[in-house]
């Protein structure tokens, strides 16, 4: 069991204006189940796409051995062809094919380049029998849930002949029974000699199925501890998670709360594809003038399905609830409704969603608000420049002239951009999703200082995010998301990381109780 | 051509430091390398047909020949732009020709009977007729979310049907003088002629091998004077433009650049303006493409609603999520192409006066390739007027170019294929220079 497997020493990987790995060094034993924990963006799954290929040798710095053999894998091929192979949290399935076809993939049994569909099948079966699926070999993907969906991934990295399993996040999107086959799955593999690296939020699996637990924050490993002894616990785990100085991390604020200003009562909405998946269960919030409302929860808490929804319905189906303002229920079913009653929604992806990046920043300031620069119908390029030129200077937006494309701006000043455009749509509740996700931390002082000031104008802030001290200070208030539901209600001076995430947990348990009965 | 929006992809600021003189010049003029191609494709066939090609019946001809595709390829680039394709053009227009003629000449055709309408009237029933055909199109594409490519594609089979079946296989004509002056008459001359101050007799000018000829016809004054007022009012708005700019504080072009780019479209435009007067002035054709040049430039570049189109097509999911309704404006850019494929239809039956079943046969891959030529992206989102009418142009040009020279009709699709693969990557190759 003591033989090291994974080696890596002083691995450093730089994206542009972030470092995402500091000198990290990280050791994984054969036949040991070992967890990656840490916040989103700590640089957990860097480090694994590091390994497993994905980032190139000479994409980072440092060097890692495999079974004492140094690696320099130019792509995933010939990171698999040793052995090491990796699950995404997206799966990589095409739901299309069938489970033989997906399993073998880019592996396809043939000879001459005619499948050979006989062995494939009965190659397949073999590998579902060791994965505990009883499905027949050619059922469709789009026929399996999650589950066993990811069930097919494993048994698909067993057939590469997988010596260290790397799973990100595995159990996101999974219930509890789900969970629990999966990790008993990685027990028995345990046994038979394949190393797991399990990336993962869920403290409670961690803490019951690894024999090693690496703590990753901000880049860098801040501990590795020896859990097969079974006194590591969650509290123990999150200190490691989250303990840091927050002294000048975020502006002062003196919050000065007004009148309840929008309230969403008893939302209910249903995934658009699996319509049996309830993904917001009966959610209320609200928000008053002048005060900034957290949401904090982890990935897939269903936190930003949960905003999309209100806003005009962009996300899901909905199903049941009402939206009400100043006192009278609103009509948000559409996204040019949801602006109308000043509902805004800023994006957290805002390459995807946010952006048009092949236009320049004054088109994309003006966009949600068109009418404020045109005369029936037609734009006044004057006063769209100066538009800009007023959001550009209040936001301190980095960029030469109004008329650069937004492609060529950082991601901070992209951010800022996307808050412009709402900020010039002149909305009173602002939901902000993610608002600083990948961007440093000067920036997001500033976004922060531009969150006290909206908030001083009067306006209702709603802020999701991931990261819990961002949460905890910037926000006045607090809801904690867990499964689709309000977990837990705290204003944020009574609020601190271990209970938000004791919160998370409960829930967690809650749900599994749930469904055990 | 206002002078900072040619194009919504704009250059850093910094990039003119190490640029070429004939780079410049393309700049200067505001649509990359496509205009240099198209000029050195002028110079070629101008000093390959001893200066045949630049006489006053060829220039007219560009127009003459030309203008339904440069009416359409307006309605294709707002479709391209949006992320879309239209592939029916041409069968939609033939189908609109056909309307336009059995609503005139008055023939009995299937259904609608005998009829013989005012020419007036019928142009109106086929404009309409036009957008209801892009209502139709455009249902099934933004609404019911099929893809523009089959919808248009059975578009293509429809109206080439329905072609058929209205005509009944045999063409409809002759069309009344007032209509066929659609697209084979001049502008009427009010204010006289002066003889060409060249003179007929004049010898060309030889720059090395370039023969440029000049003298002419009497010159039509009526078409010199709008060349004229053209001129001057570009230039109005050139300077408008400059001054706004500088008023904000932007970096405009030094006043050497600005007059270089100015002096060169006013050169051009007077260029054309008095070789169309040396034969018989204006195309009435020519005036219904310049007035729906100017249209769609102000749409394009000044409008909510062209923003809206050119938003959708940057990026649908962000223009959704900023309050746009995408689905209307991809419903709106259909309409507007039907409308233009109506005109379109009927500039071509004008021209051949008599409405076939197979007019307007392929049409749709010479107005996509000309919005593609002006610099239209396949993915979406960019696209220009000024490009589109210089893609259309150049396409015009090529076949006028050919016919003189006498190119057999095999070598001349063989060549127009290399052209346009040629023509798109070097303007592809500029943009990610300049980008």
């Amino acid at each position: 069991m003591s033989d090291v497997l994974l080696e890596m020493r002083g691995i450093t990987k730089e994206f542009p204006g972030v470092k995402a790995l500091k000198d990290v060094s990280f050791s994984v034993r054969a036949g040991e189940i070992h967890a990656l924990v840490g916040e989103n963006g700590a640089g957990k799954s860097t480090l694994m796409k590091v390994v497993s290929g994905v980032y190139p040798t000479g994409s980072y710095d440092g060097q890692f051995f495999f079974k004492g053999e140094e690696c320099h894998f130019h792509n995933i091929r010939e990171s698999e062809h040793k052995g090491i192979v990796i699950i995404h949290q997206e799966l990589a399935l095409v739901p299309q094919l069938s489970i033989t076809e997906n399993i073998f993939l880019a592996n396809e049994q043939a000879t001459n380049g005619v499948i050979n569909w006989g062995l494939s099948h009965s190659k397949a079966i073999e590998l579902l029998k060791k994965v505990g699926l009883s499905e027949t070999p050619d059922t469709k993907i789009s026929h399996l849930g999650v589950g066993k969906q990811q069930l097919v991934e494993i048994a698909k990295a067993l057939s590469k002949n997988v010596e260290l399993l790397i799973l990100d996040e595995p159990t996101s999107s999974l219930n509890e029974n789900d969970s629990q086959a999966l990790l008993q799955l990685l027990r028995e593999f345990r046994a038979q000699g394949i190393a797991c690296v399990l990336i993962s939020h869920k403290l409670k699996e961690v803490e019951s199925v690894a024999d090693t637990i690496t703590v990753l924050r901000d880049g860098a490993v801040i501990e590795s501890l020896d859990a097969r002894g079974g006194e590591v616990t969650e509290d123990r785990i999150i200190r490691g998670m989250v303990g840091r100085d927050m002294t000048h991390r975020f502006p002062p604020r003196s919050a000065k709360i007004g009148e309840m200003l929008l309230e969403v009562r008893n939302w209910k909405v249903r995934h658009p594809i699996y319509e049996d998946q309830m993904v917001i269960n009966d959610v209320s919030i609200n928000v008053r003038r002048g005060e900034v409302v957290g949401i904090a929860g982890l990935m897939g808490a269903g936190r930003t399905e949960f905003a999309m929804s209100v806003f005009g319905r962009s996300w899901g189906h909905f199903v049941s609830g009402q939206v009400v303002r100043d006192g009278r229920e609103i009509d948000v079913s559409t996204i040019p409704k949801a602006v109308a009653n000043g509902i805004a929604y800023a994006t957290e992806d805002r390459k995807t969603y946010g952006l048009i990046l092949i236009n320049d920043v004054k088109t994309n300031i003006t966009l949600a608000n068109l009418g404020g620069v045109s005369t029936s119908g037609v734009i006044s390029p004057p006063k769209e420049v100066k538009v800009a030129n007023d959001y550009r200077d209040a936001l301190q937006i980095k960029t030469p002239s109004v008329k650069q494309i937004a492609v060529n701006l950082s991601g901070g000043n992209q951010q800022k951009v996307v808050l412009s455009k709402w900020l010039f749509a002149d909305p009173d509740i602002l939901i902000l999703d993610e608002p600083t996700r990948g961007i440093d931390v000067g920036a997001k002082y500033e976004i922060y200082t531009i969150i006290n000031r909206l908030a001083a104008e009067g306006k209702g802030i709603i802020l999701i995010s991931s990261e819990l001290p961002e949460v905890l200070g910037v926000s006045d208030r607090i809801y904690v998301m867990a499964a689709g539901r309000i977990a837990a209600e705290m204003p944020a001076a009574d609020a601190t990381q271990e209970s938000i995430m004791k919160a998370i947990m409960q829930m967690a348990r809650a749900g599994a109780e749930e469904v055990v009965l | 051509m206002s002078a900072n929006t040619t194009t919504p992809i704009i250059a850093p600021a910094d990039s003119e430091a190490q640029v070429s003189v004939g780079r410049r010049i393309a700049k200067a003029v505001g649509q990359g390398g496509l205009l240099l191609v198209l000029l050195l494709f002028v110079v070629f066939f101008q000093v390959t047909t001893n200066g045949v090609m630049l006489k006053p019946l060829n220039v007219t001809n560009v127009f003459l020949q030309n203008g339904y595709i440069l009416v359409m390829a307006l309605g294709m680039l707002l479709i391209i732009v949006i992320g879309h394709i239209d592939l029916s053009v041409g069968s939609v227009a033939g189908f609109l020709g056909a309307i336009v003629a059995v609503l005139m000449v008055g023939v009995t055709v299937p259904v609608l009977g005998k009829i013989q309408l005012d020419p007036i009237l019928a142009v109106a029933i086929t404009l309409i007729a036009g957008g209801l055909i892009g209502v139709w199109q455009g249902f099934w594409v933004a609404y019911l979310r099929v893809p523009s490519f089959i919808v248009t594609l059975a578009g293509m089979l429809l109206f080439r049907g329905a072609t058929l079946f209205m005509l009944g296989g045999q063409p409809v004509g002759p069309f009344p003088e007032g209509f066929r002056a659609i697209s084979s008459g001049f502008i009427p001359e009010m204010i006289g002629s002066v003889p060409d101050p060249f003179g007929t007799g004049t010898p060309p000018i030889a720059v090395g091998p370039l023969v440029v000829p000049l003298g002419g016809g009497p010159i039509q004054l009526t078409t010199l004077l709008l060349g004229v007022v053209l001129s001057a009012f570009l230039i109005f708005i050139a300077f408008r433009a400059r001054s706004e700019q500088l008023k904000y504080g932007f970096s405009v072009p030094s006043m050497g650049q600005f007059w270089l780019r100015n002096a060169l479209i006013i050169a051009g435009i007077m260029f054309i303006a008095y070789r169309l007067a040396g034969y018989k002035g204006l195309p009435i054709v020519a005036l219904i493409a310049f007035i729906l040049i100017g249209m769609y430039m102000f749409i394009t570049l000044r409008t909510v609603i062209g923003r809206r189109i050119y938003a959708v097509g940057g990026n649908a999911k962000a223009a959704m999520l900023s309050g746009v309704n995408s689905k209307r404006m991809v419903f709106l850019t259909f309409i507007n192409m039907g409308a233009l494929a109506a005109l379109g239809g009927m500039i071509i039956a004008a021209r051949f006066n008599s409405a076939t079943p197979k007019a307007g046969y392929g049409f749709e891959l010479d107005v996509i390739a000309a919005t593609f030529v002006g610099g239209a992206s396949a993915y979406g989102g960019v696209g220009t007027v000024a490009g589109t009418v210089i893609g259309a142009i150049f396409f015009g040009l090529l076949n006028i170019g050919m016919g003189v020279m006498s190119v057999p009709i095999d070598y001349q699709f063989m060549f127009k294929a290399l052209v346009l693969l040629f023509a798109v990557y070097f303007d592809v190759r500029t943009k990610n220079k300049e980008g």
